[in-house]
């Protein structure tokens, strides 16, 4: 396998204190102390425990916590506290030998091959594979059975097999620094490749090495202890953490308190090493992205008395419409105080460019905003009903049977995991008033297509979307938005993405389909173009404001809005159409 | 998805052959006599002309491997020191036990793992919140610690499930399936963790996608787009970590299997450790290996039949 893991963005200054920041984070910080303060603890274990760890007090045992034995002592009378402090030294010894080979082997191996690249790299990615794919714990007890007992041994091999993971991100993250200038800069310069690596590259990899090396630190714990409770890392008396708690189990019939002891010692700092390396993942995150705040969601207008239900008669209407969208600097407004309505069977053009709000405006229409979107102001109604602040079921409801949608990506627009047929199927059974038996639903479907001009229905809903064009693609979408005989289609873009000759096929399609079914279309486009052949009224957005509306005539032969005029003159396609116009 | 399957297959030629050649190239690193070392002061003499005869340790280490790989492809995989009983025996023995083991846990960790991620992927924020901690807390916590607490709340206290132990299932299928519940939920725990995070985050995306939209502004329902066509397009990166787990759960077999004294191939390794038994380690170094394979190639052949694209080319 040669995945290559997406290479961090170098950063411009090569030294960031990796820790900054984590004290404002309360967890990560609590267990970067743990992590610390139980090291610190065993490191000063002779001076910090109370009794020595082998010393027996057969006349006290399985006391439990009291002052002469804070945590109580063992089936032999030994003291839990001073054996959890010396029995912590096995444990973070290994751990730390293991997380230096880890380092060492994932660090040069990660840099030589994607630094000198070549010959040398393909060999070092191909040995990695291999290292990847061995069960190491298996090849650590392969090691024990020859050097029995040996932490050393052990943890070494297991940082060794690990490193090949580490070596996959270093040398990601290499290639992408080789390309930098002060690279270019050090080779012109004469330096050679040994130097530069040194010099140049390793100390801007040392910060990426933090996050690893603490997960990895975890697991590395979880096995030494493992290994420790199987009595393989470690000699009898001694204690070690996992030698504990196979200590712990023997006795755990009549006393599993030091179950507890022994093992949630090793559960808090197993879980430890992980949120320090979760939390300085994060904080590397959003040094990159820049953010820090929290995204404050905008509030969905609540008051309906004041937007009174328009009546003029139109098939959709929106009034005073806001729509804002949370982001890392507050809530910014994209759709400002609309208003425009639909009649029934008209085409209407939303014209605008991108960011203009227009998709917006139309997604919002069948409550399909993102999540960190909201409606802020003012109501849009279908008919009679007040679209905003509807609950999901009814939406649900009005969704493809009332209001449906053609999207601007027909290639992505369907389930690339289904056939067609079994995408319309799921359609029509929802929203059309068809019986749920096969042959209505698989007849229905043939009707569908063959309406949105496709030959050979049946061999279409056979297919998977990868197999189809994106004319037909956008044809069969069509189809499914026509399964439940909406009264209004809102079509975003929908000849975008296909090729000028295909254009006009979709275009025509609309056109015809309102004719025949009389529904309303709202249509969504950048295109002037496409609204002066397509549309009877339109209006024209820039940057969430309505700056433009009338019939089509009036738009392009009397503009008011300087945007307009300006579109107008940026749309090659306009001379062609105008020419058609008049 | 031959070439797939050939392009795994040659993978694991040279990863067979390291793992075979691991303890020949250890013991080529033992000061003195290797027999004497690796055996101890304890073993007896016919221990040691036995280990002496198995590797062929009167030979240079590359002859020793040649013989070695010799008989391993004619099946031989040697006899234990210690009972004299052939490898190969032991091996088929003991594997239905860790079979019954991995393939339990996986897949009660995929289930409960993939309905807890969908679960969090379509909730609100705090629970998101809640979930990312505990499933951190089954992915830390070392499973023979967990293992053991069950041990004590379920078998010792409540004395719901046996403690230790294993029942054959042509025995007795239900003290059998009583058996192996503990172990198996032991097991499982740390691959939940992992399997809801992963589904959570690739559902997540996946909701965001426009064939999701196109699906919900038909008036499909939620039902229908998250556990049909939203769980679908998780397919991929769902079965991947399945894998990945299932690779973890063969070694994790060990531990478990000797908190709960279960006979499978774990606590055999380690009693052959413990015992310096280089036939029956090198042995069982090898069929964990091969099971990592397997199971590679399950996933690879998974993937391609999951991929639309892959499977009508």
């Amino acid at each position: 396998m040669t995945t290559v893991e997406a290479p961090p963005k170098a950063r411009s200054r090569p030294r960031i204190n990796p820790f900054a920041g984590i004290w404002r984070r309360p967890v990560p910080a609590a267990a970067l102390v743990v992590v610390v303060g139980i090291s610190v603890a065993v490191i000063f274990a002779p001076l910090l425990a109370p009794h020595p760890p082998l010393a027996q007090d057969l006349l006290h045992t399985l006391s439990g916590p009291s002052a002469n034995h804070p945590l109580g002592t063992d089936a032999l009378g030994r003291d839990v506290l001073s054996r959890l402090l010396y029995g912590g030294r096995p444990t973070l010894i290994g751990v730390g030998l293991a997380v230096l080979v880890y380092a060492f082997f994932g660090m040069s191996l990660g840099m030589l091959a994607g630094y000198l690249r070549g010959w040398t790299d393909r060999v070092i990615v191909a040995v990695l594979d291999v290292m990847l794919s061995v069960p190491a714990v298996i090849i650590t007890l392969a090691v024990l059975a020859i050097f029995y007992q040996s932490n050393a041994a052990a943890m070494l091999t297991i940082g060794f097999f690990a490193s090949a993971g580490l070596a996959r991100i270093i040398r990601s993250s290499c290639i992408a620094l080789r390309e930098e200038l002060f690279v270019d800069a050090a080779r012109v310069s004469g330096l050679g490749p040994a130097r530069i690596m040194a010099r140049h590259i390793l100390p801007r990899l040392t910060g990426q090495l933090l996050v690893p090396v603490f997960l990895f630190s975890g697991n590395a714990l979880a096995i030494q202890t493992g290994l420790g409770f199987l009595g393989l890392a470690t000699p009898a008396p001694a204690p070690s953490w996992g030698g504990m708690v196979g200590d712990a189990a023997q006795i755990m019939q009549q006393d599993p308190y030091l179950l507890f002891v022994s093992g949630g010692l090793i559960g808090l700092m197993s879980l430890s090493f992980g949120l320090v390396g979760d939390g300085l993942r994060d904080l590397e995150q959003d040094r990159r992205q820049a953010t820090g705040g929290r995204l404050r969601r905008p509030v969905p207008a609540t008051a309906p008395e004041n937007a009174a239900k328009p009546s003029d008669g139109a098939v959709l209407a929106v009034r005073d419409y806001s729509i804002a969208f949370a982001t890392a600097h507050g809530p910014r407004t994209v759709v400002d105080s609309i208003s425009f309505s639909v009649r029934p069977g008209e085409i209407f053009g939303l014209v605008g460019e991108s960011g203009s709000g227009k998709t917006v405006t139309g997604l919002s229409l069948l409550g399909l905003l993102p999540p960190n979107g909201a409606v802020t102001s003012g109501a849009a109604w279908l008919a009679d009903t007040r679209l905003s602040g509807l609950p999901e079921r009814e939406l649900q409801r009005i969704r493809g049977s009332e209001i449906a949608l053609v999207s601007q990506e027909p290639m992505l627009a369907l389930d690339p995991y289904f056939t067609i047929g079994s995408q319309l199927a799921e359609v029509i059974r929802r929203t059309a008033a068809v019986s749920g038996r096969k042959d209505a639903v698989r007849e229905r479907i043939r009707e569908l297509l063959t309406s949105v001009h496709l030959r050979d229905p049946d061999d279409v809903a056979r297919r998977h979307p990868h197999e189809l064009s994106g004319g037909m693609l956008q044809r069969i979408v069509i189809a499914m938005a026509l399964a439940g005989s909406p009264k209004v289609l809102i079509a975003d873009e929908p000849t975008t993405a296909l090729d000028v000759t295909v254009q006009a096929g979709i275009l025509d399609l609309l056109r015809s389909l309102r004719d025949e079914h009389g529904m309303a279309i709202i249509l969504i486009t950048h295109d002037l173009g496409v609204v002066a052949d397509t549309c009877d009224r339109a209006i024209v957005m820039e940057q969430g404001r309505i700056v433009e509306e009338g019939s089509v005539e009036d738009i392009f032969y009397r503009p008011r809005h300087a945007y307009t005029k300006k579109l107008i003159e940026s749309t090659p396609s306009i001379a062609r159409t105008e020419g058609r116009i008049a | 998805m031959l070439p797939i399957i050939l392009r795994r297959l040659a993978l694991s030629v040279p990863l067979l052959v390291v793992v075979s050649a691991i303890t020949f190239v250890l013991e080529s690193f033992v000061p003195g006599d290797p027999a004497r070392t690796v055996l101890g002061i304890n073993a007896t003499q016919e221990q040691y002309d036995a280990l002496q005869a198995a590797m062929h340790l009167d030979q240079p280490v590359a002859v020793q491997y040649w013989l070695y790989l010799r008989d391993l492809l004619q099946g031989d995989l040697g006899s234990s020191l210690f009972s004299g009983e052939s490898v190969l025996g032991l091996i088929g023995q003991r594997l239905p036990v860790t079979l019954a083991l991995v393939i339990g846990g996986t897949v009660l960790a995929s289930l409960v793992g993939v309905v807890l991620g969908v679960y969090s992927a379509t909730r609100g924020r705090f629970s998101r919140r809640l979930f990312d901690i505990v499933s951190l807390l089954g992915s830390a916590v070392p499973n023979f610690w967990i293992a053991l607490l069950l041990v004590a709340v379920f078998a010792v206290k409540f004395a719901f499930f046996p403690a230790t132990g294993y029942t054959p299932f042509a025995e007795s299928p239900g003290e059998w399936a009583a058996g192996l519940v503990l172990p198996v939920i032991s097991l499982s725990i740390g691959g939940v963790a992992f399997i809801s995070k992963v589904t959570r985050d690739a559902m997540m995306s996946t909701l965001a996608l426009d064939h999701i939209r196109t699906l919900r502004a038909s008036g499909i329902g939620p039902t229908s787009i998250i556990w049909k066509h939203a769980l679908r397009a998780c397919g991929l990166p769902v079965v991947t970590t399945i894998g990945l787990m299932m690779i973890t759960f063969i070694p994790g077999t060990i531990l478990i299997e000797n908190v709960f004294t279960l006979p499978g191939l774990g606590t055999t390794v380690v009693d052959a450790t413990n015992q310096h038994d280089l036939p029956v380690v090198q042995g069982l170094t090898i069929t964990f290996t091969v099971m990592v394979i397997v199971v590679n190639l399950l996933v690879d052949v998974l993937y391609s039949l999951l991929n639309p694209k892959v499977r009508t080319e």
